[in-house]
C-alpha cells in the first residue's frame, strides 16, 4: 500500500505528500491516500508475523516505502482477557488492550514514532507539539532517541509528572499560560513562523495514521479476527476514528473477514464535545472550556469531533460522558480486576464501558475490546486519598491487633 | 473600528501573499465581509451558505468567536480577528 497523496477529508483535493495538514480550498483536514494493492492475504499475513514485535511489522500501512529506522519501537503491547472485570461488569468476553506498556506508558508513541520517521524523511532538524502531557513525552523521548532538537508545548499548570517524565529527555519545556486549546492555537501560529515539524499540526495527517496500529494488533492478537465492540477513549476523535479505518482497511484487504466493530466513544463529562453533540442529535460540536480531572483528554475543540460522530452512528456504537468520580471508579476498578493501573483516560474509557454494561447495552455474546492508553502513574493526583494504609509497630502482635481493629470498624 | 485581519499561510494565496489585511467593522462578520470586498476569492474558502466552513476557527484577540457571539461578535478598535484551521490537534 504505497501512500500516493495528501486527501482532503471534506473536498477530496489532492495534495503532494510534504509537512501539510490542511486543504487549501476548503480548510477541511489531509488524510494519507495509498495505493489500492491487491495482495496474496496468506503472503501477507507470513510478511507481517515476520516483522519486528512492534508497530513497524505493519509498515506497509503506514506512510512510508520503506520500514523505518527507530531505535524506540512501541506497539505489540498486550491484549489481556479481562475475566473478572467482565464478571464484575456482567459481560461475556472482555478484553483490554494495555497501551501503557509502551516506551514512554502511552499509545502517544505509536504516533509519534512514525511522525518522527516522517520528520526525518522529509528532513527537519527540529520536532516539536502542542501536549497536555503523554504527547510532550513521546516527543521528547523519541527526539532524543533519533538526536533531533525538541520543543514541546503545554499548559503550564500540567500534573509535574508529566513535566519531569517530557524534562528528563532533555528537549526544550514550554510551559503556557492558558488552557490546551490556547497551547494548541500558539503552535498552530508558530507553525508558520518556525521550520518546525509539529507532529500533531503540520504533521498530523502521518501522525494520525500511527494509531491504525492498534487495529491492526488487536486483530491479530485475536488470531486474524475481530472484536464485535470497542470502546474508546475520545479527544479530538482521531485515535476513534482511525483504529476504525485499521479495521476497514484490512477488511478491504481481506487480512480479516466480518464486520467493523460498533464503535463506543467515552468521553469525561467536564469536556464532553463530542458527546454533546452525540446526545443532541448534531454533525458538528459546539467547543466547550475543559474542566476535568482526564486532562489527556481535555480538548473543548475536537478536530474529527464530526468523523467520530458520524462513525459511532454507523457502526451501532454511541458516545458517553462520565463523571470525575466514575473516571475514579473506573481506575480502580480496573486496578482491582485486572492489576492495571490506569491513568484518568483509562478510567474513563472503563467507567464508560460500566455505564454501558450496566444500561444493558453490551450483549453478553460480545467480543468487546477496551483501549486503556495510558498509565496511572502519571496522574496520581486521581488516586490520591484513595486509600488506606495501616501503620503498625514492628511486630506480629501489632498486626494482628491492628487488622482486628480495622475489621471491627469497618 | 480599525481592526487586523490575520490570515494563514494556507488561504495567503487568495490575498496576494499578504498575512494582514487592515479593514473596518464593527462585527466579526462585518470585518470578515470588508477582507472579503478585497480578496474576492477567501470568501468560499472560508465560508458556506454564510456561515463559518465547518473546519474554519476564528479568535478574536485569542478568544474563539464560538464562545462569543460568532459572527456577530463585536469588535473594538484595534482588535486582532486571527483565522486559523480547525483540524490541528491531539494531545
Amino acid at each position: 500500500m504505497a501512500p500516493t497523496a495528501l486527501s482532503c477529508k471534506e473536498c477530496k483535493s489532492r495534495y503532494p505528500l510534504d509537512a501539510r495538514y490542511v486543504c487549501e480550498a476548503c480548510f477541511g483536514p489531509l488524510e494519507v491516500a495509498y495505493e489500492a494493492a491487491v495482495w496474496d492475504v496468506q503472503t501477507l499475513k507470513r510478511k507481517i508475523q515476520a516483522g519486528p514485535p512492534g508497530i513497524w511489522r505493519y509498515a506497509d500501512f503506514l506512510p512510508f516505502t520503506g520500514r523505518p529506522r527507530d531505535p524506540l519501537e512501541p506497539g505489540m503491547t498486550p491484549l489481556v482477557r479481562a475475566d473478572r472485570l467482565a464478571e464484575r461488569l456482567g459481560l461475556g468476553e472482555l478484553w483490554v488492550k494495555n497501551d501503557a506498556a509502551n516506551p514512554t506508558h502511552s499509545f502517544k508513541d505509536r504516533v509519534v514514532a512514525v511522525a518522527i520517521a516522517k520528520a526525518q524523511e522529509l528532513g527537519f532538524e527540529t520536532v516539536a507539539c502542542a501536549s497536555t502531557g503523554n504527547l510532550a513525552n513521546a516527543v521528547a523521548a523519541h527526539a532524543a532517541a533519533a538526536g533531533l532538537a525538541s520543543y514541546v508545548f503545554v499548559p503550564a499548570d500540567l500534573e509535574e509528572q508529566k513535566l519531569l517524565a517530557t524534562a528528563i529527555y532533555g528537549t526544550n519545556l514550554v510551559g503556557v499560560r492558558g488552557n490546551y486549546d490556547d497551547v494548541n492555537r500558539l503552535c498552530t501560529e508558530l507553525c508558520e513562523e518556525r521550520p518546525w515539524a509539529f507532529v500533531n499540526v503540520n504533521l498530523r495527517p502521518y501522525y494520525a495514521e500511527g494509531s491504525k496500529t492498534l487495529a491492526y494488533e488487536t486483530v491479530e492478537q485475536l488470531g486474524w479476527t475481530l472484536p464485535d465492540r470497542v470502546v474508546v477513549p475520545i479527544a479530538s476523535g482521531s485515535l476513534f476514528t482511525k483504529i476504525a479505518r485499521g479495521f476497514n482497511e484490512w477488511l478491504e484487504l481481506g487480512l480479516v473477514s466480518g464486520e467493523l466493530p460498533a464503535f463506543n466513544g467515552a468521553q469525561a463529562q467536564g469536556c464532553s464535545p463530542v458527546a454533546t453533540a452525540y446526545a443532541e442529535g448534531w454533525d458538528v460540536c459546539k467547543p466547550q472550556k475543559p474542566d476535568t480531572i482526564a486532562k489527556s483528554l481535555a480538548i473543548g475543540n475536537p478536530a474529527d469531533g464530526p468523523y467520530a460522530l458520524e462513525l459511532a452512528r454507523s457502526s451501532g456504537g454511541r458516545i458517553d460522558s462520565v463523571t470525575d468520580d466514575e473516571i475514579k471508579a473506573g481506575i480502580r476498578l480496573l486496578a482491582e480486576t485486572t492489576g492495571i493501573f490506569t491513568e484518568t483516560a483509562g478510567g474513563v474509557t472503563v467507567a464508560t464501558l460500566a455505564k454501558l454494561a450496566e444500561r444493558g447495552a453490551i450483549d453478553r455474546s460480545e467480543r468487546v475490546v477496551a483501549y486503556i492508553t495510558g498509565e496511572g502513574l502519571k496522574t496520581l493526583d486521581a488516586a490520591r486519598d484513595s486509600f488506606h494504609m495501616h501503620e503498625i509497630e514492628p511486630s506480629i502482635e501489632a498486626l494482628d491487633a491492628e487488622l482486628a481493629a480495622s475489621a471491627a470498624s469497618s | 473600528m480599525a481592526v487586523v485581519v490575520k490570515i494563514p499561510s494556507q488561504l495567503r494565496p487568495a490575498t496576494g501573499g499578504e498575512g494582514e489585511v487592515q479593514v473596518e467593522g464593527s462585527t466579526v462578520g462585518e470585518a470578515l465581509d470588508a477582507v472579503f470586498t478585497e480578496h474576492d476569492g477567501l470568501r468560499e474558502r472560508i465560508t458556506e451558505d454564510g456561515t463559518l466552513r465547518r473546519f474554519v476557527n476564528v479568535y478574536v484577540s485569542g478568544e474563539d468567536i464560538r464562545f462569543q457571539d460568532g459572527l456577530d461578535t463585536q469588535l473594538s478598535d484595534g482588535d486582532e480577528v486571527t483565522i486559523l484551521p480547525a483540524v490541528a490537534g491531539g494531545r
